[in-house]
């Protein structure tokens, strides 16, 4: 496949590797802000072609390991009414809220549907005007464009029977976060691709400036993340602290002025709690007064309570990259995916079941 | 500097209801098996934790197995409930060594199924039993109320003559033997997701629903040290190796670039966020076959149509034991751990 | 959210309205329905990169083989660097 496979090649990735080994004089730590990137990372085995001086950190860029927990049982709630149909990513699907899963209440009965693009939540509330249509709206930027234009053409048509749970993260605001907490290790940041074919990376600049860190966009194949490493390692080792764009094959500085201005028009920025991190200000996304008539939980109002914590689970430690899922004591002994103490635990993205699928060694 | 509270809620999972991945052919099954069944039918047969059973009889070794098929839709591009059913326990009976002989066919059906589906449905299952050459001779049919049954669920047995001179299971496999598979995966994986989530494609992508008693037996009468068949089901080639690897307590080692793939089932797979190591399969085994005489086995496979795309994937290690790794297409390597339930396309 | 796939545009819907503009994309052999509505400026064999049904961004085909010059680059200083070592 074009643009795909010529970006696993491996005689290419070996040259890229010693090239970053040529570079690094001492010790680096970078932080992958993406889950799709975690993700290709550990399915390759790209780890093996690095340096030891470079350490990776996974950062809470797995927008199902970040979805709050009261949201993840309002969709739980909701989906299981039986005028409704539930449709859902299916990432979502098996992350457990505090009893439930989405996957537990299609086990009880409800229709809830995995669906591949938000137009095919829209498409079966069209065809099934007599029940009522929730898409679970979740995901960074790159998601939120599609979500916008849903909303978007459902109010053009007079849709009356779609509506959306909001669950949209924002990224700089978690980097900012990450580099503001005091215990921050993270030296360098890889940018999140796609999301920045979306918000460009005019954003980033002042985040590097300030807290004097290299921010390099990167792609998501094998060749693209070490490259990425590679520009950022020669950053760190020249001591300079600026944006770079690897990704340049489908990233440019302004990002999607479409795409943005569907976004502005249906969404706003609003306050978002992280899970395993906690409240991060303007962080989030929700609709705007003018769309509020497609927001599920105005449509369908659950009581969403706060939930108790465990003592046992370090995710928020985790997703700030500031331990490493192996270094939990409950990692692969009490806390494995079929039996999640936390949320990284529950996606393949998340970095602990990332670990657990494709790291551990027996 | 405002604090960020790095707690988590512990989310609970509540397992005293039967969920839909305990059906996956990934790590909750085998818990069923593990805390249900089989102390429950605790015996030699059952342990060995193949497909099929051998069983002796009156100085005969027999094959038996048996098998449920309740896919849903029941017809999908390449294929219906209907071949699969028959092909299905074929199947397990050829992975013994056997040569599959006669079915039986049971049918649950729903208040209210169109008979014509039923009608079309049986002669499927008529048309593969004949290119699989065995014969259906049992059967029984049940209704249940409507919203009970799904619309068709087939039950086959079958019992098989076991030709192959040694054992054909996960006890026979060795360190040094050669791991291959018999054509490219995932294509009928990606033809039930395709048409089940309404997630459809332009040109559809046949399902590989085939018999494979053909390429055993012509292993077999090659003289082909065969040390252990696996059909690769629910949970692809992933779950098989796995269980094989624990079953053994053996390394397997596979090498991405060795792995058969179409590019369409590669395309649907990288658009629905899929791994084709875990796309069920239903016309592909994989073979354990003692190095020596891997590229014979394979120039064998490849003269027999439904294996013609028979590749040789990796070897068996003694360490780590229980442990599948892969090296990747850039030289990286990492662990094939089963899933805990169904694959599901992610966004992410 | 990441995963966007490039895929080549191989037939558009002319009459669709911009905001709309519905194309068919192929990945590999496999085609798809893709909405073209974020990238008016695509053409008909233009790769775009897709996540969840909408194209993104259009793949620039000069940019994306910069990082294979910059590998053949290195390669030639490395080169360069041993046909100079006594």
């Amino acid at each position: 496949m074009k643009y795909l496979d010529e970006y696993r090649e491996q005689g290419a990735a070996a040259r890229l590797a010693s090239e970053i080994r040529r570079r690094v004089t001492r010790p680096w730590t970078l932080m992958e802000v993406c889950g799709g990137q975690t993700h290709t990372i550990v399915k390759s085995g790209l780890l093996d072609l690095l340096p030891p001086e470079i350490t990776l950190v996974h950062g809470p860029g797995c927008p199902v390991c970040v979805t709050p927990l009261e949201l993840i049982d309002a969709a739980a709630a909701i989906a299981s009414r039986p005028e409704v149909i539930f449709c859902s990513f299916g990432d979502m699907l098996r992350v457990p809220g505090s009893s439930q899963s989405l996957f537990d209440i299609k086990a009880a009965g409800g229709d809830v549907r995995i669906v591949y693009s938000p137009l095919d939540a829209l498409k079966l509330a069209r065809n099934n005007p007599e029940r009522q249509v929730v898409f679970f709206a979740v995901g960074f930027e790159t998601t939120a464009p599609a979500n916008a234009m849903a909303v978007w053409q459902a109010a053009r048509e007079g849709i009356q029977n779609f509506s959306i749970l909001v669950a949209h993260v924002l990224v700089p605001p978690a980097i900012e976060a990450i580099l503001g907490s005091p215990n921050c290790r993270v030296q360098a940041f890889l940018a999140a691709g796609h999301v920045c074919t979306v918000m460009g990376f005019h954003e980033y600049e002042p985040i590097a400036g300030k807290y004097r860190v290299p921010i390099v966009v990167a792609g998501f194949e094998p060749l693209d993340l070490l490259d990425a490493i590679r520009m950022a390692v020669v950053q760190l080792e020249e001591g300079r602290a600026e944006v770079e764009n690897q990704y340049s094959r489908a990233v440019r500085r302004q990002g999607n002025v479409t795409a943005r201005q569907r976004m502005s028009e249906v969404f706003e920025v609003s306050e978002r709690a992280w899970r395993g991190i906690g409240d991060i200000p303007r962080s989030g996304l929700r609709l705007r007064p003018e769309f509020r008539a497609f927001d599920a939980l105005d449509r369908f109002p659950c009581a969403l309570g706060r939930v108790r914590e465990s003592a046992e689970c370090i995710a928020g430690l985790v997703l700030q990259g500031l331990n490493k899922p192996f270094e939990c004591p409950a990692f692969a002994v009490r806390c494995t995916p079929e039996t999640p103490l936390g949320a990284p635990m529950v996606s393949s993205e998340g970095a602990c079941a990332a670990y657990y699928l494709y790291g551990r060694r027996s | 500097m405002r604090e960020i509270q790095f707690t988590c809620p512990a989310p609970q999972n509540s397992q005293d209801r039967i969920l839909l991945a305990h059906g996956g052919g990934g790590k909750l099954t085998q818990q069923l098996i593990d805390r249900i069944f089989l102390p429950a039918f605790a015996n030699a047969a059952l342990e060995a934790r193949h497909d099929g059973a051998v069983v002796e009889a009156a100085g005969a070794r027999l094959a038996m197995t048996t098998d449920s098929y309740v896919v849903q839709p029941l017809f999908f591009p390449g294929g219906d409930i209907g071949e699969l059913a028959v092909y299905g326990t074929v199947n397990d009976l050829a992975m013994c060594g056997a040569r599959p002989l006669y079915l039986t066919i049971a049918f649950i059906l729903e208040e209210g199924l169109p008979v014509e589906t039923l009608r079309r449905v049986a002669a499927s299952a008529a048309g593969a039993a004949q290119s699989a050459e065995v014969t259906l001779v049992a059967g029984d049919t049940k209704v249940v109320d409507k919203g009970k049954g799904d619309g068709l669920f087939i039950t086959t047995a079958g019992v098989g003559l076991v030709e192959s001179p040694g054992a054909v299971g996960p006890a026979s496999v060795q360190p040094g033997d050669a791991v291959l598979v018999s054509g490219d995966l995932g294509a009928h994986g990606v033809a039930i997701l395709s048409v089940r989530e309404g997630l459809e494609f332009d040109s559809p992508i046949l399902s590989d629903a085939a018999p494979l008693w053909a390429p055993v037996r012509a292993l077999l009468d090659a003289g082909i040290e065969v040390h252990c068949l696996r059909d690769l089901t629910r949970g692809g080639l992933a779950s098989a190796l796995n269980e094989i690897a624990g079953s053994r307590q053996v390394a397997i080692r596979i090498v991405e670039s060795s792995i058969p793939v179409s590019e369409p089932v590669r395309g649907a797979c990288e658009i629905l966020g899929l791994d084709p190591l875990y796309v069920a399969n239903e016309g592909r085994f994989a073979a354990f076959i003692p190095a020596a005489q891997a590229d014979r086995a394979l120039h064998i496979l490849r003269t027999i149509p439904v294996s013609a795309g028979a590749a040789r994937i990796g070897e068996v290690a003694e360490a780590p034991a229980g442990i599948v790794t892969l090296r990747s297409r850039i030289g990286g390597s990492r662990v094939v751990d089963m899933l805990s339930g169904e694959q599901l396309p992610r966004i992410c | 959210m990441c995963l966007a796939v490039p895929g080549k545009i191989v037939s558009i819907h002319e009459d669709d309205p911009p905001e709309i503009r519905r194309a068919k994309a192929d990945f590999g052999g496999i085609q798809r329905e893709v909405c073209l509505a974020y990238t008016p400026e695509a053409r008909l064999g233009d790769y775009i990169l897709v996540h969840v049904g909408f194209a993104l961004s259009v793949v620039d085909e000069a940019e994306a083989q910069r990082i294979f010059d910059t590998i053949r680059e290195m390669d030639e200083m490395a080169q360069a660097g041993e046909d100079e070592s006594p």
